[in-house]
């Protein structure tokens, strides 16, 4: 099944190995993502904390390309581009007064006529393959490996948009199981990493990260997956430099969800990107023999 | 301006020795009404009415982005930009010319620069600030997609970002009209040099072409050239070799 894909400027920049594992992924299990023809920057979560309909333009307009392009889903891997997607295709749908303004507005596009739905990948992978399929197709199971699952904010939040319950989370935990490894949980999964406090006060993200990655050894996890890759460098990137501020701290690896199942399914770790980490994941990855 | 003068331009404009048959339009130039002959361009109409263009006017052929123009039609919702030495005028015109656009502009050395994901956000940060609104495409008199530049600017996609802004000719209108104050045009500028020197790959052709001048192999041809009569150069301008008139050659054979 060809699925036409929204990247958003994240994936294309400092995360590219979300998107270059999760390829990979997606062609071994027999599909296809097609990047859309015309896309433009999601919007950015942020920008819908305020009530201005002037920041829903870019998400909308998005949702007007994959309408101009005949389709009627589109996927995303980065959590915050699905939803700020997810949030103005619900606020139109809802809203007909919104959704005027709006398209006079684009007054040169066509209008929006709400057909499209917004997936994340981890709901494709859950409702549509399937984690009993993709357990099938695992040939290197991650035995051994000690992971706790990390949800972050903005896949659970808010309630409208979730991918899953926002407080008892499930989803990456039955990803984990169905990849061969043991889950490690804390309270702390679902613990904001400090987001984009990581431009202007760099210690208090480290400080996050650091709660958030003693949390997980202390429960005796030897690894963190997740799926944001705001939360990816915050807890990877500021996870090291909290070494600085905890005596005796060290850092563990941060994994993608797409890279943990590249591996598991024994596709090319080139596709995992691994060089862009700033914890090196290989060592863990050789000393519990997955590589 | 004299009526001899005026009758002469209405000749000119609508190919007919009869000035009584001349027709006309009403335009305004920053809200002054003028009569002026239907068919001119807007920059000929404003000299029409007797304006000495000293700004907002450069090459009169379309390619230097000085003769930039707003302007609405008294039955219009909507604004509408353009090239004034480009653009035929209209009935019931409301015209202002934009003669300069205050856009500061980054400092760099290329040579400093690599062309990297994040070369053209760290020079020019705003363009974080772009929420889609399209006006910048809807400004442009050159049709070119502004806001899609921006977008693959942003995204790290320098080559694309050129690709879409090579039609550019630096008007401004873009960067008048963004409710995120981007300086586009010079945005697209960096992409395109960033995209010359460090993605694309070097001529060849030009390389042995610049050897061959630097050895001063067309050196005695400049020379003969420099010696000439003006009327000279004129007929071997037009008689000159270009690919179009080979190519008709070719067909007419």
């Amino acid at each position: 099944m060809d699925l036409l894909y929204y990247p958003g400027c994240t994936v294309k920049t400092s995360a590219k190995c979300l998107e270059t594992s999760g390829f990979a992924v997606i062609k071994a299990l027999g599909h296809k993502l097609v990047e859309m023809d015309e896309w433009n920057c999601c919007g950015v979560v942020a920008s819908l904390t305020d009530d201005d309909l002037m920041h829903h333009l870019a998400p909308l307009r998005n949702l007007i390309h994959v309408e101009d392009q005949d389709m009627s889903k589109v996927v995303t891997f980065c959590d915050m581009c699905g939803n700020t997607l997810k949030q103005t295709n619900l606020r139109v749908k809802e809203d007909e007064a919104d959704l005027e303004t709006l398209n006079l507005f684009m007054d040169q596009e066509e209008d929006y006529k709400k057909t499209v739905e917004v997936q994340h990948f981890l709901e494709f992978l859950r409702d549509d393959v399937g984690f009993d399929k993709l357990k099938k197709a695992v040939k290197k199971p991650l035995k051994g490996m000690k992971i706790m699952p990390y949800y972050g904010c903005t896949m659970l939040r808010p309630r409208e948009v979730a991918i899953d319950d926002a407080e008892e989370p499930v989803i990456l935990a039955r990803l984990l199981e169905a990849l061969g490894a043991e889950v490690i949980d804390t309270p702390y999964k679902i613990e904001c990493c400090g987001s984009y406090h990581t431009i202007e006060q760099k210690d208090l993200t480290a400080k996050r990260a650091y709660r958030i990655s003693s949390s997980a050894q202390k429960a005796g996890a030897d690894a963190i997956m997740l799926s944001c890759p705001m939360c990816k460098f915050n807890l990877d990137y500021r996870g090291k430099d909290a070494e600085g501020l905890f005596d005796g701290y060290k850092q563990i690896p941060v994994y993608y969800y797409t890279q943990l199942i590249a591996l598991a399914m024994g596709l090319d770790i080139e596709s995992c990107g691994f060089d862009s980490h700033t914890v090196d994941p290989i060592p863990l990855l050789k000393e519990k023999k997955v590589i | 301006m004299t009526t001899e003068a005026n009758t002469e331009i209405a000749r000119q404009a609508n190919g007919t020795d009869t000035p009584s048959e001349v027709s006309t339009v009403d335009i305004y130039i920053m809200g002054k009404r003028y009569q002026v002959t239907a068919g001119l361009t807007i920059m000929a109409a404003i000299e029409y009415a007797g304006y000495q263009l000293i700004r907002a006017c450069g090459c009169r052929a379309g390619f230097c982005g000085a003769c930039s123009t707003v302007y609405r039609k008294d039955d219009e919702q909507k604004l509408h930009f353009a090239l004034a030495c480009q653009t035929t005028v209209e009935d019931g015109m409301y015209l202002v010319q934009i003669p300069f656009v205050p856009a500061s502009k980054a400092i760099y050395m290329l040579e400093d620069l690599k062309a990297e994901d994040n070369t053209i956000l760290s020079l020019y940060p705003e363009i974080a600030r772009c929420v889609s609104c399209n006006t910048c495409t809807k400004s442009c008199p050159q049709d070119i997609k502004v806001m899609m530049y921006i977008q693959n600017a942003l995204r790290g996609d320098i080559a694309k970002a050129a690709e879409l802004s090579f039609d550019c000719i630096q008007c401004g209108m873009c960067a008048m009209r963004c409710p995120a104050d981007i300086k586009h045009y010079h945005v697209g500028q960096l992409a395109r040099r960033l995209r010359g020197k460090y993605i694309d790959t070097l001529s060849q052709d030009l390389k042995k072409r610049m050897e061959e001048m630097e050895q001063g192999k067309y050196n005695d041809e400049i020379e003969k050239l420099v010696k000439m009569e003006l009327d000279e150069i004129r007929e071997l301008y037009k008689e000159r070799d270009i690919e179009a008139k080979k190519k008709k050659k070719e067909e007419e054979q």
